[in-house]
């Protein structure tokens, strides 16, 4: 199964993307530039990255060359131009975490997933974050996030159990999803 | 604007304020080292090689951006500076790769002269090292990003003079790379090939494809007819490739060279350029009488071309349909040459001599070929040239000076001054009053002073009959687009056009000499010496106008009939179309 995002390539959400670059031609007109980086986490907020397509769409409605906003784009981690999973995991190699066997951790995930860290699993669920300096949860240690969930107090063994989680709710979604595709399919049809 | 005094290594030096110390320190005769500095672009201060010591400073200040002030105090070459400096060389020395041996610019590299100039005998920093593939995609130019030091040049050169903003500087810390949108191959971007990005690039992160070896190897295979032309700005420069200075143009010598290679034809793309100028200036003389489509843009300069393909293809209809010299001639080469001498077309390897990396992209372009076969098969840039002279053992400085082949070597003075931005109004007006009148200029109006120079932009208005023809000249795609923006919103009214994309024109064009120790790249004295070559070239000529040349006039009588006739259009014509990715220009309030 490839987990793939809702599908948000549609004219209609383009057209949304549109309709806040026009705003900012007429707020500023003078300054239409500076609503590139709003832009960027627009997308990368809807996508889970900053697809080719939408730096080209956003280069040409801004008058930046693509270029550049490939430049920006890239300069900032937290934009991602490599599409990511459904989740990201986040072991904290803080201090307090690592002296607590945070690596062993991260290992771990690494060798369960079968990914480096940065990288995302081939059926597109997980992405295992590189890069998370403390999460301010010291008490906590060693603690995982993955989005906006926080476990705490993880230890190696746990590891198979989380991501069976993760896994379950990833496959959760898709199905319904698909049902919902299949209702609007037969309301179609009727 | 008041002046301001401060002390550099003790001694006093007195500049307008507001100059930098870099600038102070040129003004008294200290040369700071820089690497990322380039006095025609902005100014990124990322290099840090001109640090230098300021009294009441608590750390070493980068001087090409730290303004000067009364009464400062400063230090280029205390022992801690020098060590300093040295130690940023050598970092950069450390990320690159050792193999000046055979690298193309070896001996003819910034950043090796850097490090010979402070010193450095040893890699002192022996780490991890930066690896990317070369790209090779584009038939005008190599992207090699192993050998880049980030200064920037390049990337301010292509956004800021030229304004196809092709480059950036992406990812970020060691992970930086200069490449264009998407790390696409070369020959799928906005690139216009105009070689500005080598010409400005201190090592070999930018160099032209080669075309030395096909050339040799067809030199050697009896089978094939070897035939080459030369660009009217090549002969403005070759000298400084065997140790001449600039200001003589070295025409004799080097079709004497030519024809010691043992070339089978030794003909002048001058020819060519009056050929052009025969079909442009009909062409804009018809447009202007019969009411066509104005202004009319110049179609020499394959730079320009791309970058209207990608940039303003609203602008084609405005573009001249003549090719340019170079395709003329190869396409004259191919048809009425082969023709006249019994050749094969298929035999011949048709190669240019171009102060242009972009020829060798144009020189790509099926629309021009003979159906399946090109009409031009090698183009050489003139430091390319210098290296086959090298290499071949011809001793440049002791040639005679010969005259180049008859028919395609005559060409007269108007030809001549193609090289130099505004060479091409001037040979165009010379003609096209001809035409429309159908009498020559006087003797004393045949130089039109008004449109020689090196401000990028240029306009003039000259008298034609009872009109007047409202010219504009520009040299650098960022002055082209300042008429062309001008012409859109209605504000400027011109009637011809000159655009090319090279500062100075031809002459500073991305295939020339390097800039050697002690110059900068594109310096302006330099690029005047050339321009100045080339009108010397005219003065001294006989015939000073396009169709005085006999031999013009011969292949309009034998072959093509008279200008803009259908076998001219056939052969000597061509067309435009917009080209993708579109091209975004940047503009002036940049993130």
């Amino acid at each position: 199964m490839l987990y793939e995002r809702e599908a948000l390539d549609t004219p209609e959400w383009w057209q949304g993307l549109d309709e806040m670059i026009e705003r900012q031609h007429e707020q500023y007109p003078e300054s239409v530039q500076t609503a590139l980086i709003p832009l960027l986490h627009y997308v990368q907020n809807a996508f889970g990255y900053v697809p080719e397509k939408a730096i080209n769409h956003i280069a040409q409605a801004l008058g930046v060359p693509t270029a550049y906003v490939c430049g920006v784009a890239s300069f900032y981690s937290y934009f991602s131009l490599e599409p990511k999973g459904a989740f990201t995991i986040s072991v904290c190699l803080g201090t307090a975490c690592f002296v607590r066997g945070a690596q062993a951790i991260l290992d771990e995930f690494c060798r369960q997933l079968d990914v480096e860290a940065g990288g995302t699993t081939s059926d597109r669920i997980f992405t295992v974050s590189d890069s998370s300096r403390c999460l301010g949860a010291c008490g906590q240690a060693p603690v995982v996030m993955i989005d906006d969930d926080v476990h705490a107090k993880v230890v190696a063994q746990d590891v198979a159990d989380i991501v069976a989680e993760y896994e379950a709710r990833a496959r959760r979604e898709m199905q319904a999803r698909e049902e919902r595709a299949r209702a609007d399919a037969r309301s179609h049809v009727q | 604007m008041s002046d301001i005094t401060l002390t550099i290594n003790g001694f006093e030096v007195t500049v307008p304020e507001g100059s930098t110390i870099m600038e102070a320190a040129d003004e008294a005769s200290i040369h700071i080292p820089r690497l990322c500095y380039h006095p025609n672009l902005s100014i990124q201060g990322s290099c840090r090689v001109c640090v230098v010591e300021v009294e009441g400073m608590p750390n070493l200040v980068a001087s090409c951006c730290f303004e000067a002030a009364d009464g400062m105090v400063v230090r280029t070459n205390t022992p801690e500076v020098l060590h300093l400096r040295r130690d940023i060389v050598e970092l950069l020395i450390d990320n690159h790769p050792e193999d000046c041996n055979t690298c193309p610019r070896d001996a003819n590299c910034e950043l090796q002269r850097l490090a010979r100039n402070m010193g450095i005998r040893e890699r002192v920093f022996a780490g991890e090292r930066k690896r990317h593939d070369e790209d090779v995609s584009s038939p005008a130019l190599i992207r090699n990003p192993e050998k880049c030091v980030l200064c920037g040049r390049c990337v301010r050169a292509c956004g800021e003079v030229q304004e196809a903003a092709c480059l950036s500087q992406v990812n970020r810390g060691y992970e930086t790379v200069v490449m264009p949108a998407h790390d696409a191959s070369f020959n799928e971007t906005v690139c216009i090939g105009c070689g500005q990005c080598a010409m400005v690039c201190p090592t070999a992160a930018f160099v032209e494809q080669d075309a030395t070896r096909d050339f040799i190897d067809a030199l050697d295979d009896p089978d094939t007819v070897v035939v080459v032309q030369t660009a009217p700005a090549v002969r403005a420069a070759l000298g400084e490739e065997f140790g001449f200075d600039p200001g003589v143009a070295w025409q004799g010598k080097m079709f004497a060279a030519l024809r010691r290679l043992g070339v089978d034809g030794v003909f002048d793309t001058n020819f060519a350029a009056d050929l052009t100028i025969m079909e442009e200036a009909a062409e804009f003389v018809k447009r202007f009488t019969e009411g066509g489509t104005l202004p009319l843009v110049t179609s020499c300069c394959p730079g320009w071309i791309k970058y209207a393909e990608h940039f303003h293809p609203e602008f084609l209809e405005h573009l001249s349909t003549a090719r340019s010299p170079m395709s003329m001639m190869g396409s004259v080469i191919k048809t009425a040459w082969a023709e006249n001498t019994s050749t094969d077309p298929k035999r011949i390897y048709s190669v240019a001599i171009m102060p242009c990396t972009a020829k060798k992209f144009e020189a790509t372009r099926e629309e021009l070929f003979l159906g399946d076969l090109p009409i031009i098969d090698g183009v050489l840039t003139t430091r390319e040239l210098a290296w086959v002279l090298k290499h071949m053992g011809i001793d440049f400085a002791s040639l005679p000076e010969e005259q180049p082949d008859s028919p395609l070597g005559t060409a007269t003075g108007a030809a001549a001054i193609f090289g130099a931005s505004g060479g091409v109004t001037e040979a165009a007006l010379r003609t096209a009053y001809w035409m429309a009148f159908d009498e020559d200029l006087p003797e004393d109006a045949i130089a039109f002073e008004q449109v020689r120079g090196m401000e990028g932009l240029r306009f003039a208005d000259v008298p034609f009959g009872e009109d007047t023809l409202r010219i504009a000249v520009a040299h650098g795609l960022g002055a082209a687009n300042r008429i062309l923006e001008g012409v859109e919103s209605g504000e400027m009214e011109v009637d011809f056009i000159e655009v090319m994309a090279c500062p100075g024109g031809c002459i500073g064009g991305g295939g020339q000499p390097y800039a050697r120790e002690g110059e900068v790249p594109l310096d302006e004295n330099r690029l005047k010496l050339r321009a100045q070559s080339l009108y010397g070239l005219d003065e001294e000529a006989e015939l000073r106008c396009s169709h005085h040349n006999p031999d013009i006039q011969k292949v309009y009588e034998e072959y093509f009939g008279e200008p803009n006739s259908e076998k001219a259009h056939e052969i000597l014509h061509t067309y435009y179309y917009p080209r993708v990715p579109p091209g975004i220009r940047p503009q002036e309030a940049q993130v």
